[in-house]
């Protein structure tokens, strides 16, 4: 009921505020005032959660309308962006805008990032889980949180410095700038966000069913890789795509480590040019805020913005609605 | 004897052969091929978790043997200087400071307004808990977008803002406060006259007898205007008296106050732009935080006759601070090591001094770190793991300001 009601018609409402504010000593007016400030407050509170929608819906927009500014211009056709592999936006001979060039150095990264950050993250998240006694606990998250707070462009130097002249002591066929170093450290980014979720599904898990197993005479290891991790299957699943999703979008590393020649490769020795890395190039060199290839970033903001929007919401959808109830 | 030894001594077959009773058909596998495959997975485990702690000693060993001989005072006081040896992160700092001081004051009470309406206050209806759901799943969905997508939106957003106020220039454009332009006139006695420009569109003032300006001390003067060829007069009348063909340039002052839309490449839009990136991080934490506070607290004080909003800010609020500080404090330490967003609206420019004012150009530490990463040279090379080490240094000492609070703060509520 609101506070305008009660006042205007005198109901056992209104009533009842005359008699506690007799009793109370004080005036109508305080209540009236309490009320109208918890409506306020909560206007306010409601006003704060949709703008979080506010933000998804600028991003739509701002994407969708300078990408159709983008499509609009001469140089461009759908077919050439969606049908080509030759990324060619800047000066100098004819200019190309094929998306999959891009597509497939961010696909490359991500997949060298994932080979290594799925199996060690979620061994790491089994170990940390089923095994690990107090004291390794007790040093192993602190290691990973630091690791995961560290800045990506710090990871972006330990590519280029570190891993890079590795990897080229290694094997003589790799460039200064490639796939590959980027893909490491990438990895190494993705590594904690895929343990601590994981964790998480591994211990919403509920002892019951350990403690079942372990009476039937079952391993730590029978425990945990037949009964915990499928238990908690949707949970590692979603820890997956959201580590995928946080990989494709990484920019600092790629643009440091990865190169700057937009290339369909599957060559980790090679450069290759990420979505991110074209964006970051744009913006650090002097491109005039008008050309198609100032639109062409948009463009390609918006591809990326789909596939990691796509794996964020379906990992998710993929948490919340396939997990498991034991309770 | 234990079961192990026994399933030794006694291998699976000769079980088989020996047992004659009903329960023949039973197989007995010995246990010791599982024990093995555990022993080698435990192995395995403790080897991935040993490597990634080699990783991280590994990270921080090749920045640290990279960058502590750069350590020295000059990093902290210098400008981004073109001589390595003279280069600094001092306006870089400066600007850390700015941008994610105000993107705190911007960030903390609309995500935890946000955290507050979803745990505090239940949907009354249908509609209601719909529009909850939607929320919730928005922003798990904004915490995953890549933080260059925001560095884009805030590039049409707040940079031109749609280009609805114009585009800002040098001459300027758009609407602005808090800034005078002037035209600077070098008087023939080496002084500068700076005279004072009402409409900034307009090309420079021409010169006339008796114009107004302002001396460096800013004082009053008239200018006197001379024909060419005249002889000049001595004395301190020199200092005001120009050639009627003086070129001008134009400058502008700007108030600390200065504002203007466009908000352009300034400190506000850094601000703006990084609370994009990190609102949902503190909703998140916030969130996790209230829901951690037991709910007999929050009936008790319904059952005292509170109202819901009562309940939030003496009960509820107080409980959950210690949670919603560590969440705050992780969430700005990403802030301040976020670099593409930045690097998307701000560009990479040469910045030699402290922002000024809310519309003042900078750059951040992460991204001056970019900066010297991308020279060729060594010596830039070296100054970026300093500056790293100093980054380092900073983001540790929020983590650990974080786990003292979490520790200190944090008491038993049920």
């Amino acid at each position: 009921m609101s506070s305008a009601d009660s006042l205007a018609t005198p109901t056992w409402r209104g009533d009842l505020d005359d008699r506690v504010s007799k009793y109370l000593g004080r005036s109508q007016r305080s209540l009236k005032l309490v009320r109208g400030r918890e409506t306020v407050i909560y206007v306010i509170l409601i006003a704060s959660g949709l703008f979080s929608l506010l933000i998804t819906g600028a991003i739509i927009y701002v994407l969708a309308i300078e990408t159709v500014s983008f499509f609009k211009s001469d140089e461009v056709t759908f077919a050439n962006f969606f049908g080509s592999t030759t990324w060619n936006p800047l000066l100098g001979g004819t200019k190309s805008f094929g998306i999959w060039a891009l597509i497939c150095g961010t696909m490359l990264v991500t997949a060298i990032a994932m080979s290594i950050a799925l199996p060690l993250g979620l061994i790491t998240a089994i170990y940390l889980s089923e095994y690990a006694p107090r004291r390794v606990r007790n040093v192993l998250k602190p290691v990973l949180e630091v690791l995961a707070g560290v800045p990506t462009v710090v990871y972006g130097f330990f590519a280029l410095m570190t891993i890079t002249p590795i990897l080229q002591w290694l094997h003589g066929g790799f460039s200064v700038y490639n796939a590959a170093s980027a893909g490491i450290a990438v990895g190494i980014l993705c590594l904690p966000t895929v343990c601590s979720l994981a964790e998480d599904a591994l211990q919403a898990v509920p002892r019951g069913l350990r403690e079942g197993a372990y009476g039937l005479g079952a391993t730590r290891f029978d425990v945990s890789v037949k009964v915990v991790v499928p238990a908690a299957l949707s949970g590692i699943i979603s820890a997956f795509l959201l580590a995928i999703a946080r990989a494709v979008g990484e920019t600092m590393i790629v643009a440091l480590a990865a190169g700057s020649l937009a290339q369909a490769t599957f060559d980790p020795r090679q450069q290759v040019q990420t979505m991110t890395g074209f964006m970051v190039q744009m913006a650090s060199g002097d491109v005039s805020n008008y050309g198609t290839e100032y639109y062409s970033m948009y463009a390609v903001a918006f591809t990326l913005f789909i596939m990691t929007l796509a794996l964020t919401m379906v990992g998710n959808i993929v948490r919340r609605r396939f997990r498991e109830a034991y309770e | 004897m234990n079961l192990r030894e026994q399933t030794k001594m006694q291998s699976p077959a000769e079980f088989d052969s020996d047992s004659k009773g009903p329960l023949a058909s039973i197989q007995l596998l010995s246990g010791e091929p599982r024990r093995k495959l555990d022993a080698r997975f435990r192995g395995l485990c403790v080897t991935i978790a040993a490597v990634s702690v080699l990783v991280l000693i590994g990270l921080l060993g090749s920045i640290l043997l990279q960058g502590v001989p750069s350590l020295s005072l000059t990093l902290l006081t210098g400008g981004p200087e073109p001589d390595p040896s003279e280069a600094g992160i001092r306006p870089a700092i400066f600007g850390t400071l700015w941008v994610c001081s105000l993107c705190a004051l911007f960030t903390l009470p609309i995500g935890v307004a946000t955290a507050i309406l979803l745990e505090e206050y239940q949907p009354r209806n249908r509609y209601g808990r719909f529009i909850y759901s939607v929320i919730q799943l928005n922003i798990s969905n904004l915490a995953g977008v890549p933080s260059v997508v925001y560095g884009l939106l805030g590039l049409t957003a707040f940079v031109s803002m749609f280009g609805l106020f114009g585009s800002r220039t040098s001459q300027g454009g758009g609407l602005e406060i808090g800034v005078r332009y002037y035209d600077q006139f070098f008087s023939e006695g080496m002084r500068s006259i700076l005279v004072p420009v009402s409409d900034p569109s307009q090309p420079v003032n021409k010169l006339v007898n008796g114009m107004q300006g302002f001396d460096s001390r800013g004082n009053q003067v008239a200018i006197n205007v001379i024909p060419i060829g005249t002889p000049l007069p001595t004395g301190d009348e020199l200092r005001y008296t120009l050639y009627e063909d003086g070129e001008a340039g134009r400058i502008t002052k700007k108030a600390w106050y200065h504002f203007s839309l466009p908000l352009g490449r300034g400190v506000l839009t850094g601000a703006l732009t990084l609370m994009l990136v990190i609102l949902p991080v503190i909703i998140i934490s916030s969130q996790e935080a209230l829901r951690a506070v037991p709910s007999s607290l929050r009936d008790g004080a319904l059952g005292l006759g509170s109202t819901p909003w009562q309940v939030v800010w003496h009960v509820t609020l107080p409980s959950a601070m210690p949670g919603i500080l560590t969440g705050a404090i992780l969430a700005m330490s990403r802030a301040i090591g976020e670099t593409a967003p930045i690097l998307i609206i701000a560009g990479i420019v040469y910045i030699s001094r402290a922002p000024q004012n809310l519309m003042d150009d900078f750059t951040v530490m992460p991204l001056q770190i970019f900066n010297w990463i991308s020279r060729p040279q060594e010596e830039f090379h070296a100054i970026a793991a300093a500056g790293i080490i100093l980054l380092l240094a900073i983001l540790l000492s929020f983590n650990a300001l974080a786990v003292l609070i979490r520790q200190k703060l944090h008491k038993p509520l049920s």
